[in-house]
């Protein structure tokens, strides 16, 4: 599931969302002041609840499209970017999105140790299809050591190359601290 | 938001979202509206309200149609509609024009075909140029399509590009995320969430 445009989660715009409910509150106190009176009679204040109630639907509605369009961006990262986001993204976040990551971790996890035989599958590897188990990358920033399976460390710095499992690299290469380079 | 107590605020100030404004005629029977409008004002509010206040059975509201959806315009739609620039007509001709068949005008059969042969005459043209255009500048094709049309747009551009990063071998290349484009050669500290 790849959010079609922009990944980037922007900071949450807290206090326009706190104004919002405000009002929501204030036309809602309002709202149910009238209907009393105009279930006794004064049946000229049935426009009036009318028009708060659009009101109060249509700040609901605005609010939630904004509050899901961000869980989307912020699902879209797990697959995009990795499991574990850098501090300047999770500033941005109010304490449940972040809450809210940790557990969709946790639930595509489970799942997909549930596939795929013993060891599970990564599902969020390979999203583009490989070509060769081995790949050729050159490494944007300095990184420190890196251990490969069979044991040995290399050391990732600037501008060095290398010849590496694909697996390996695969997360390295979506944060920026590799390049793929092709042949 | 909408400063909703208080007065209605004059046509000018109403926060329209790039959705079309309406004309708005108010009836009333026996009562008076709260804005003090008296019955026959014409108003111009957002879409938003105007589909919420309206109600078939007591007519609190009528809606007037934007003139794009008009006969004289339809008529025009009908002869050539690959000449006409929906983006300075819209930019939301399909959505909004849907939206308009809410509020039970009897034109609506009409509106609802034009809109859909508006589509289906336009539809052509954006496939083969967004299929076509390779690494261009594609302001001139897409100046003149509503919303909905550069959506279309796009979608076919991905498509091309698709193709063309597979035909040269470039689609198993892994990429940088997003992410990190665009945060450039800021260094993390990465936290475990």
């Amino acid at each position: 599931y790849v959010y079609r445009t922009s990944h980037i989660c922007p900071v949450l715009q807290a206090e326009g969302l706190r104004q919002a409910l405000e009002e929501m509150r204030t036309l809602y106190d309002r709202n149910q002041a009238d209907v009393s009176e105009a279930k006794s009679g004064r049946t000229d204040l049935i426009f009036l609840i009318r028009f708060r109630h659009c009101c109060l639907l249509r700040n609901q509605r605005c609010i939630l499209a904004y509050l899901y369009d961000r869980l989307l961006r912020i699902r879209a990262l797990r697959w995009e970017y990795g499991s574990v986001l850098p501090n300047t993204i999770q500033f941005h976040m109010s304490a449940e999105e972040v809450e809210w990551f940790s557990r969709y971790k946790k639930s595509l996890a489970t799942y997909m140790r549930s596939v795929g035989g013993e060891e599970g599958l990564d599902l969020t590897q390979d999203i583009k299809p490989p070509k060769s188990l081995y790949i050729e990358v050159r490494c944007l920033r300095d990184y420190g050591e890196f251990e490969i399976d069979d044991g040995t460390t290399i050391l990732l710095k600037k501008n060095s190359q290398h010849f590496l499992p694909r697996w390996k690299c695969e997360q390295l290469i979506r944060q920026g601290v590799l390049e793929h380079i092709l042949s | 938001g909408w400063r909703a107590e208080g007065r209605l605020q004059s046509p000018a100030q109403v926060h329209s979202l790039s959705l079309r404004l309406l004309y708005l005629y108010f009836h009333g029977k026996d009562n008076f509206w709260f804005f003090s409008f008296m019955q026959g004002s014409k108003l111009e509010v957002p879409l938003w309200l105007a589909k919420g206040l309206h109600d078939s059975k007591r007519r609190i509201i009528s809606v007037e149609l934007p003139k794009i959806y008009k006969e004289a315009w339809r008529t025009v739609f009908s002869a050539d509609a690959n000449v006409v620039d929906l983006h300075k007509m819209g930019p939301y001709y399909y959505g909004f024009g849907s939206q308009l068949l809410n509020f039970d005008n009897p034109e609506n059969p009409e509106i609802a075909q034009t809109i859909l042969q508006t589509f289906i005459s336009r539809f052509r043209r954006i496939m083969d140029s967004s299929q076509n255009a390779y690494n261009e500048d594609t302001s001139a094709l897409v100046a003149r399509l509503d919303e909905l049309e550069r959506a279309l747009f796009r979608a076919g551009q991905k498509g091309l590009n698709d193709f063309q990063c597979w035909e040269k071998g470039q689609a198993s290349q892994i990429t940088a995320s997003s992410l990190v484009q665009n945060y450039g050669k800021r260094k993390f500290t990465d936290v475990d969430c």
